[in-house]
């Protein structure tokens, strides 16, 4: 259809202009363009929104199995059609040939897991290899013997945005309501199935049926796909947005949502991208989008991102140490009085960077006073080290005697036991504390 | 009983069905690849009652209740509930699966989980209702767990957990209760919410049959007990059952079990 390779036609070697990318961003750079960008963000979209119910399946590899066990599809498609009095190249005949592999693809998978005892992960292996095996043996058949117009198959595999056409592009946005609509339609049964599959079926809302229609979506989504981003990147487009919305929000629907934002975003940003620098295929352009925002997202994000954890760790055992060191010299401060405090990091293996940071921090905030290396209470800080001490001791006799709180809620230090448990338990486990210490 | 092949002992020793029986089972085989895992169950569960079913592991007590609730094919066998096929009884029977059987980082509040017990109720392409919702809340209340609502279920405690899946189970409204393993591995507070909330059921004149690990417990949680291991060792109300001629026969030789049994029936002999 075109020649251009990977890139979008009417791209030239040089770089944009501010005016060429505000023409392409805003959907105003010709026609094809356009269409290219409104053709992968509606599949940007769609696959985010499917991806999400495949993440919550755990079938994304399934995916990926599914994705590239298309190529003989399309290859027997490409060859038998022409006995069937049809034209070779039609799209609609590659895809149907595309759906039907795929689909026996995630069939034999499914054979292998219940009838051998493979794991899933081997089944996948196997059969994502084998499939595309056989697809790239077809196509060096096809190549060495058939006319000219065969060489363009090998665009499937690794996508060629290029050759998207304005019906490719109403195909996406048909694919991308289709699958919204089914998507909240049957929200609760699917996501149902998605946690708890035993329940659904005990409930009498039928796994397969369910796993039939996220399957389905699926195919829809691979096979629509193939011609822009190809059969080995296509997955990424299910699998990365569903993956960096999960980092943002514990909500299903939010998740769902935010998937096929992130999806539409990277199909619209990568596409463009793409558009503007000639000679970057588009499909791997828009993975790429997709990635960065992945990793992004991983960084981030606020509850739930790898920094934020991070961050929120690090905080932690910093609090822990320093209410720990109060706490130690609230209780020895009777018993050895003037020790220095290097001794004490000796003896706790606290390395001495660390604890004289410490000792700083306390000093600042106006619980010790130092002077020739000893450490003092003040009143503030003896007050809290008596503080830490009597919480760390309630919360140990609570654990032992009800310990049906999660512990992941409760500081131990910080948190006092009244703002957690009601007066007339704490005035219980205080009797105990005082019972189990008399 | 058109399924099975029924042995003709099984024939000859099966009891008539009555349409009172919340849980009839009858002839029913189970087996994974070669081996059979349940043979020839036959087993009627009284109506109004908590039923233990206990045995060693291994002994096919939660494929017992899945080849019921038909979520695991059976070899041959029938079930029925008040005489009815399990299609036809489905609404009327509530399930609380094993704990351990969810991904419980799914991202999802307690309460839409127990919003799930409600969804046969709402129907297909549905969304859930204000009214659903506020049934749920109710019965996360029930277990004590109103105030964890909102909460993402993977910052619940295991015990807490437990009390969600529950409650999604009173969420069915149902008058058949299976429960797997609901007591394992859970705090204190819970396993007292949980045998308070079956009390209340039992009383409300519903039967709630639960795999249950813990021998001790059995003659204080439970009025009937169901003692297996591949086949029905013994079957009936606790105080007839719980023998240690048929401990003896369930467990065979495990002396720590054994010793446990002893220890319980003691326990209650003492306590009349």
């Amino acid at each position: 259809m075109t020649t251009t390779g990977g890139s979008i036609p009417g791209a030239v070697d040089m770089p944009p202009t501010i005016d060429e990318i505000v023409r392409t961003l805003t959907l105003q750079a010709g026609f094809n363009t356009t269409s290219v960008i409104v053709g992968t963000t509606l599949l940007g979209i769609a696959a985010g929104l499917i991806g999400a119910f495949a993440l919550l399946r755990k079938r994304s590899l399934t995916a990926d199995a599914l994705s590239h066990a298309t190529l003989p599809g399309i290859c027997i498609a490409f060859l038998a059609a022409p006995s069937l009095g049809l034209a070779p190249r039609s799209m609609p005949v590659l895809m149907i040939g595309a759906a039907i592999t795929g689909v026996l693809g995630v069939v034999c998978i499914h054979l292998l897991i219940t009838k051998t005892r493979l794991r899933e992960d081997a089944s996948i292996g196997i059969v994502l290899s084998v499939f595309f095996g056989l697809g790239v043996v077809l196509l060096s058949v096809i190549q060495t013997n058939a006319s000219g117009n065969a060489a363009g198959l090998n665009h499937f595999i690794y996508g060629q945005t290029a050759a998207m056409t304005r019906s490719d592009t109403i195909t996406m946005g048909v694919i991308g309501v289709f699958s919204a609509a089914v998507a909240l339609l049957l929200l609760k049964e699917l996501s149902l199935v998605c946690f708890n599959d035993s329940f659904a079926r005990a409930t009498g809302i039928p796994a397969w049926l369910m796993d039939t229609v996220i399957l389905g979506l699926i195919v829809l989504v691979t096979v629509s796909g193939l011609q822009a981003v190809g059969l080995i990147l296509i997955v990424a487009m299910l699998i990365i947005p569903a993956a960096s919305a999960r980092f943002w929000t514990e909500r299903l629907w939010k998740l769902i949502l935010l998937s096929a934002l992130i999806g539409g975003a990277s199909g619209y940003a990568g596409s463009s991208v793409s558009a503007l620098l000639p000679r970057k295929p588009a499909g791997s352009v828009i993975v790429l989008t997709a990635g960065a925002l992945f990793a992004a997202s991983m960084f981030l994000a606020p509850a739930r991102g790898v920094l934020a954890t991070a961050l929120r760790r690090a905080r932690i055992r910093w609090r822990i140490a320093n209410d720990h060191l109060l706490e130690y010299l609230f209780e020895n401060t009777n018993t050895s009085p003037g020790r220095p405090l290097s001794d004490i990091a000796d003896e706790h293996g606290i390395p001495s960077l660390r604890f004289k940071l410490l000792a700083k921090a306390l000093q600042i905030r106006g619980f010790i006073t130092m002077s020739n290396g000893v450490a003092t209470l003040t009143h503030i800080g003896s007050a809290r080290g008596a503080r830490v001490a009597r919480n760390h001791a309630l919360w140990e006799q609570y654990l032992i005697t009800h310990a049906d709180i999660a512990p992941s809620h409760v500081d131990w230090s910080v948190d006092q036991v009244e703002h957690v448990l009601d007066d007339e338990l704490v005035r219980r486990l205080e009797r105990l504390l005082a019972e189990s210490r008399a | 009983m058109n399924a099975a092949p029924p042995t003709t002992s099984a024939l000859a020793q099966r009891p008539e069905h009555s349409e009172e029986s919340p849980l009839s089972v009858h002839a029913m085989t189970v087996a994974y690849d070669r081996k059979p895992v349940l043979w020839d169950i036959d087993y009627d569960a009284p109506s109004e009652a908590l039923v233990a079913i206990v045995g060693p592991n291994g002994a096919g007590k939660s494929t017992m209740i899945k080849a019921c609730l038909g979520l695991i094919p059976k070899a041959s066998g029938t079930v029925e509930f008040w005489g009815q096929a399990h299609k036809r009884a489905r609404s009327r029977i509530g399930y609380v699966p094993q704990r351990e059987s969810v991904d419980w980082d799914f991202p999802v509040s307690a309460l839409d989980v127990v919003c799930m017990g409600r969804y046969r109720k709402i129907g297909w392409c549905r969304p859930v209702s204000r009214a659903h919702k506020r049934v749920a809340l109710e019965c996360l209340e029930r277990v004590g767990m109103a105030d964890f609502a909102k909460r993402q279920i993977s910052q619940l405690s295991g015990g807490q957990q437990q009390r969600v899946f529950l409650a999604r189970a009173l969420a069915q409204e149902s008058d058949l209760y299976f429960m797997d393993e609901p007591f394992a591995g859970v705090d204190a507070a819970t396993e007292r919410a949980i045998i308070a909330v079956l009390r209340d059921l039992r009383a409300e004149g519903k039967t709630v049959i639960v795999v249950h690990h813990d021998l001790q417990t059995v003659p204080e949680y439970f009025d009937h007990a169901l003692l297996l291991n591949m086949r029905v060792v013994a079957a009936g109300p606790v105080e007839h059952v719980f023998t240690q001629e048929n401990l003896h026969k369930t467990y065979g030789g495990r002396l720590t079990l054994l010793s446990e049994a002893a220890e319980a029936i003691a326990r209650r002999d003492r306590g009349g």
